[in-house]
């Protein structure tokens, strides 16, 4: 991603799209990432409610994976998973 | 032109009336001496319905900057006024409203800094504000303080920047004084209707205001930011030149006094300055090359006009109402040595910090000053670059 010069910088220091934090990946942050274990989640959702950075993915109503590009691995999905589903593994171990 | 309609008021409530007649969206304002008689006057235009302004009573002075900036980013003409400890107490938030480029408008009455505490007249609050990016304007009198305060509208408006009107604590903010003040009409037709560029409360325009910037954004910002301040000389000249239209009352960067054949100049701001020039009145009876300059936007700072109005000089006093301490001399001795610095034949420049805590100014320490130029003059010898008057030994 090439970065804008001073000259294009808006007036204000203000962000003038919205949703553009998908464009920022913080996945680089992590150290610890979850891991979930399909065979024990019950796809309660809790993972998805509590995450604070929408890196739970969906689909049909079904956990299926993390976003693992935007996950900074704070673990809150595995402290609330009601059935212990979710590890945190160390990044350099992987 | 029409016919001249003066008033008696003190400078507090010219200011208040001011803001009467802008009829700001919203004021956040929190009381402190001596600035308290404008938010207090102002409040009873708001009580008596005359004017339209959302009136934000907040517990304190960061509060009070802190929600003209949430006001100014959602679209508003927003002013506040304040003093000494509550300009202070509202540091952060100055530079989160330049850097937001919010046009934000302030009166700031000038007086000391605790400790020990005083609630009269000097400069080091706004002294302490000078690198904020807050543009600055001083007043001499009740009546630049009330035309500054408008043109103050203009002015941060036209280019995003916000604006500090500064005048004397209790000597101006105090002091009955005739002034002129314009029509209501006047007012509302100089100043124009507010179009912000952009609105929080545009829900079809959705925008982000202070987000993070890290390593890799700060700096362009900043740079960004420090562009932006190549647009006040301009912005304030034509606020001036339309103003002038409507008054006759002809305002610049700076005042000079008799400066133009002068050998021996002082640099001096606000109410001061009057005192100054009777004294320069005096000496040129009896022939003395002395003259004045008032600085009147003093940031940012007009270095290339300075440095053409005040070349030609052989001595220049600065007098300067705080000190640094710590530093060299008083700020605007730095900033005056600093702009000088290039011309070939550079006046010498030496300084005389005066009148801290609201110490009074007398005629005979300023008869003092030209005496001390003037010696400086025939002899080129310094004895003392930086000197305190008005004080006892």
């Amino acid at each position: 991603m090439s970065l804008p010069g001073w000259k294009e910088m808006p007036e204000g220091i203000v962000i003038l799209d919205a949703g553009n934090a998908q464009e920022y990946e913080t996945g680089s942050w992590r150290t610890f990432r979850p891991v979930v274990d399909k065979g024990k989640c019950t796809n309660c959702l809790f993972c998805w409610i509590y995450c604070p950075d929408t890196s739970v993915m969906v689909k049909d109503g079904k956990m299926v994976d993390f976003d693992y590009a935007h996950c900074k691995g704070c673990g809150i999905c595995s402290k609330v998973c009601p059935v212990k589903a979710i590890n945190m593994v160390g990044e350099g171990s992987l | 032109m029409k016919t001249k309609n003066f008033i008696a008021l003190e400078g507090n409530q010219a200011v208040a009336l001011a803001m009467k007649q802008i009829d700001p969206d919203v004021v956040a304002a929190y009381p402190i001496t001596p600035q308290t008689e404008i938010v207090q006057v102002f409040s009873e235009y708001v009580a008596n319905g005359n004017v339209h302004t959302e009136f934000v009573t907040v517990e304190s002075e960061h509060s009070a900057l802190s929600a003209c900036i949430g006001s100014s980013a959602a679209g508003a003409r927003v002013m506040t006024a304040t003093s000494s400890q509550g300009l202070a107490l509202m540091w952060e938030m100055l530079y989160i409203a330049s850097g937001a480029r919010l046009p934000i408008v302030m009166t700031v009455v000038n007086r000391a800094l605790s400790s020990p505490i005083n609630i009269h007249c000097d400069h080091s609050d706004a002294m302490g504000a000078r690198d904020s990016g807050w543009i600055q304007l001083w007043s001499e009198t009740a009546q630049e303080a009330y035309d500054n305060l408008i043109q103050a509208i203009k002015i941060a408006e036209s280019i995003n920047l916000p604006v500090m009107v500064n005048m004397d604590g209790f000597i101006t903010s105090h002091a009955e004084e005739m002034l002129e003040p314009l029509e209501d009409e006047d007012v509302k037709k100089f100043i124009g209707e507010y179009k912000p560029i952009r609105s929080l409360l545009d829900v079809e325009h959705p925008f982000t205001v202070g987000p993070l910037a890290l390593q890799d954004s700060y700096f362009e910002f900043k740079r960004s930011q420090a562009e932006a301040y190549k647009k006040v000389v301009p912005a304030v000249r034509e606020a001036a030149e339309g103003f002038a239209k409507i008054t006759g009352r002809k305002y610049d960067l700076f005042e000079t006094y008799k400066l133009e054949d002068a050998e021996m100049g002082i640099i001096v701001l606000n109410s001061t300055a009057g005192t100054a020039k009777e004294v320069v009145d005096r000496l040129r009876e009896d022939g003395k090359k002395v003259g004045l300059l008032k600085p009147r936007l003093f940031r940012p700072l007009p270095v290339e006009d300075l440095k053409k109005t005040l070349s030609h000089l052989k001595v220049i006093g600065v007098m300067d109402r705080a000190d640094t301490f710590g530093g060299f001399g008083g700020p605007l001795f730095g900033d005056t040595r600093s702009v000088l610095y290039d011309v070939e034949h550079r006046p010498i420049i030496v300084d005389y910090i005066y009148g801290l805590g609201g110490r009074d100014v007398t005629m005979d320490q300023i008869y003092k000053v030209f005496e001390d130029l003037d010696f400086i003059n025939r002899t080129g010898r310094v004895e003392s670059l930086i000197s305190y008057i008005g004080i006892r030994e």
